[in-house]
């Protein structure tokens, strides 16, 4: 009796383990939801007619969002935004995951490759958000733009939406568009007797060593992310190269070791000369950067539109440097063929996953709206993309980026981003190989050929 | 021929009972084991073999494979500097745990095993750093190590003596592996004393009285004694190190993400750097059997080089 029984409870527990070792890992089938629902299993196949009143709920929807915005300010709005959809649609529940940057993209590689996107995420475009697209990850969301003859669409700054398409096709909308610049801090560059912030590369040099003197650190860099040192020298390619030269390397009529890539690697070489970074750069995160500007500890840094709200976060009195912060465009090079108006910068975005719920395309569309851009505006973490978004916009330092963004003729996309991700990732480790002087500019610019060879058909 | 088979009767009464309740045992003994045995399988071996096959692979993980290379990633693997660098830390690594964090956790260990009064205390606090998670480690020590003197301990402490500079650190292409190993000496020292600790209590105490009696001191004791009989206990700590240094990841990751370039390079911060960040899931893959085959292959020449008698066995 005794046995039997062993054996019976043996075989069910197997059973289970073969079941759930078997089954794929498919999506919640059925969410928890607060709202009872009878029958949600079936509710696209209508088999037997069940005595449900249809018209009183719709069936239960749960969108999961992963988010990047750690800021107090800004993830309080994400949420409110989320609070407001889901009150005007019960049915709706939004799960939301915030996630600190690098932590997100590592999280992201692996739900993808598990092919399991979240359904509304954090993206920043070009060639990675290509990458999924051409693995068929993301929803095409094409026909909701062009829906009522592209109402939603036209809402969009064409230059801005089009980071978020390829082939024809949109996966994702933005909310954000601006540029990389330098950050600076006022009272300390006055301190070291600068009087204007440095229009020419040389100017940048002699303040450098002018801080050095002066006893401020120059520059705070979180080379240990690799990133924020990468936009350094993409800046000086830009600057040497212009549009022409990027566009050569990466249609393939020319190459990573054409002059102005190599050049750059000098140029920057002239700069680290100076020792300009606070002590530790090269384990540094961009966090640390941002916490030493935000303290008043480093008199510039090279970042984003997002580089005030993370200073503030991460200062010790969560008040940042306040009205000591300024901003300049990267200045001009003497004699490159880049104009001192072309900018890299890039923005933040929203792509859909390809499980993602009608709701899901709606809510995007809904956080998109003029209203709600100008309330991220407001709190000063997003240029607006939607027309009268703008009208949020009362911070002067993003008022200065949004004008010196929207009048470059030239724009670039992040690097790391607008190339695929191999790529992105060659290119951010092999400038951490100049930083760390590990690298000659040719010995990086041939690493950063190599994998342009492969990557770029 | 009659007690013959009689006996034969004999034997066959009781196995004619037994044989079916064998089968019945066995069948028992084979449900158990089966849900960890298909476990086992589906998430251990079958992942293996599958990782052979997208080793062959230029794939980027996304999609099905297709793009068949042949041994181009083992060729390209084992031609990459980078890779070579990740092996010489994981060797140095391994080097220093042997010559220094063993021998360390076995002294404290013979500390600790004593008599002392507050020794319960001291085997607390020492094994502490080993309860909490590796990222947990990494994360206190990344503020400790941080080179700003306002936010990092060590710094803050260093800059007290005058003419010392704030140090880099995990920021120092020349020091950083030196600072993980400190890391990971002080999250595992704890582990290696505690088993030595147990290796300690099974020394017969009668052996250690008999070396008194004929006037051994202190050193000769330990020399002659407690290593020799701790003989199996250090084997198996050797192994657990070796292999722990040559499959660190959290720790590396999370502290330093095996940078700066590449200077504190792990085999499997290079694995997770090519088939994660780069999107090279099959060359991460042929990086994961790379790894499988020098652990293997040190697995199975370590057990076959020191299979020594284990004095305590004998007695």
């Amino acid at each position: 009796m005794l046995r039997k029984l062993l054996v019976l409870v043996s075989l069910v527990l197997i059973a289970s383990f073969v079941l759930t070792a078997c089954a794929a890992p498919a999506p919640t089938a059925a969410p928890a939801t607060q709202a009872p629902a009878p029958a949600t299993q079936a509710p696209a196949k209508p088999v037997v007619p069940v005595l449900v009143p249809t018209n009183t709920s719709l069936p239960p929807v749960k969108i999961v969002w992963w988010h990047i915005s750690t800021a107090d300010a800004h993830k309080a709005l994400f949420q409110q935004f989320a609070d407001q959809y889901t009150a005007i649609h019960p049915n709706v529940t939004i799960e939301i995951t915030v996630l600190e940057n690098e932590a997100f993209k590592s999280k992201l590689t692996t739900v993808m490759q598990g092919g399991q996107p979240p359904d509304i995420f954090q993206s920043w475009g070009g060639g990675v958000m290509n990458e999924y697209a051409k693995a068929g990850l993301l929803r095409d969301i094409t026909p909701e733009l062009d829906a009522n003859s592209g109402a939603w669409r036209n809402t969009f700054a064409a230059g801005a939406l089009g980071v978020y398409g390829y082939k024809g096709k949109n996966y994702g909308v933005p909310w954000d568009m601006g540029m990389i610049g330098w950050w600076y801090n006022k009272a300390l560059f006055t301190k070291a007797g600068i009087a204007n912030p440095p229009a020419t590369w040389t100017e940048l040099l002699a303040d450098v060593t002018a801080l050095k003197k002066a006893g401020i650190t120059p520059i705070a860099l979180g080379e240990g992310d690799k990133w924020p040192g990468m936009h350094m020298w993409a800046y000086l390619v830009t600057r040497l190269g212009g549009e022409a030269n990027f566009e050569g390397a990466l249609l393939r009529t020319g190459s990573f070791t054409d002059k102005p890539f190599i050049d750059a690697g000098k140029m920057l070489n002239d700069l680290i000369a100076l020792h300009p970074f606070q002590a530790g750069f090269l384990g540094a995160t961009y966090g640390d950067e941002a916490t030493a500007m935000g303290n008043g500890k480093a008199a510039m840094e090279l970042m984003g539109q997002w580089a005030p709200s993370v200073e503030q976060a991460n200062s010790t009195d969560k008040k940042g440097i306040g009205a000591n912060l300024g901003f300049f465009p990267f200045p001009a090079v003497e004699g490159g063929a880049g104009a001192i108006s072309d900018a890299i910068g890039g923005g933040n975005g929203f792509a859909v996953g390809k499980n993602a719920p009608d709701a899901a395309v709606d809510f995007v569309k809904f956080m998109t709206s003029a209203a709600n851009q100008a309330a991220l505006a407001k709190i000063g973490v997003a240029i607006p993309v939607v027309k009268g978004g703008e009208v949020g916009l009362t911070d002067p330092l993003m008022i200065l980026v949004q004008k010196n963004f929207a009048a470059g003729k030239y724009f670039q996309l992040y690097y790391d981003q607008a190339l695929p991700p191999a790529m992105g990732s060659v290119i951010n480790d092999a400038t951490q190989g100049i930083f760390a002087g590990k690298l000659t500019p040719e010995q990086a610019c041939q690493a950063i050929e190599d994998s342009a060879k492969q990557n770029l058909k | 021929m009659n007690i013959a088979q009689v006996s034969r009767d004999d034997l066959k009464l009781p196995r004619r009972n037994r044989s079916p309740r064998r089968v019945q045992d066995y069948v028992t003994i084979t449900l158990f084991l089966l849900p960890a045995f298909i476990l086992f399988l589906v998430f251990l071996v079958y992942p293996i073999f599958r990782s052979v096959y997208y080793s062959t692979f230029n794939w980027n993980g996304l999609g099905p494979a297709v793009n068949f290379v042949g041994l181009d990633n083992f060729k390209q693997i084992l031609s990459d500097n980078i890779f070579m660098t990740a092996v010489g830390n994981c060797l140095l690594i391994v080097l220093f745990s042997l010559t220094l964090q063993l021998p360390l956790s076995l002294a404290l260990a013979i500390m600790v095993g004593r008599d002392l009064p507050g020794r319960a205390f001291f085997r607390a606090i020492f094994f502490m750093p080993y309860v909490l998670s590796e990222v947990i480690t990494a994360i206190i020590w990344l503020g400790l190590f941080n080179p700003d003197p306002e936010r990092g301990l060590i710094n803050a402490i260093l800059v007290l003596i005058p003419g010392v500079q704030a140090q880099g650190f995990l920021g120092d292409t020349k020091v950083v592996l030196l600072c993980v190993f400190v890391v990971l000496t002080w999250k595992y020292f704890g582990l290696h004393m505690l088993l030595y600790l147990a290796g300690l209590q099974n020394i017969p105490r009668e052996i250690e009285e008999a070396a008194l009696i004929d006037g051994a001191n202190q050193w000769q004791m330990i020399r002659h004694i407690t290593i020799p009989l701790l003989g199996s206990t250090i084997r198996t700590t050797i192994y657990l190190s070796v292999l722990g240094s040559l499959t660190q990841f959290n720790l590396i990751w999370i502290m330093t993400k095996g940078g700066p370039v590449n200077a504190s390079e792990s085999m499997a911060t290079y694995m997770y750097r090519f088939g994660f960040i780069r999107f090279w899931l099959g060359y991460g893959s042929a990086v994961a059997l790379v790894m499988l085959l020098i652990c293997l292959v040190f697995s199975i020449g370590y057990l076959r080089l020191v299979r020594q008698p284990d004095y305590l066995g004998g007695i």
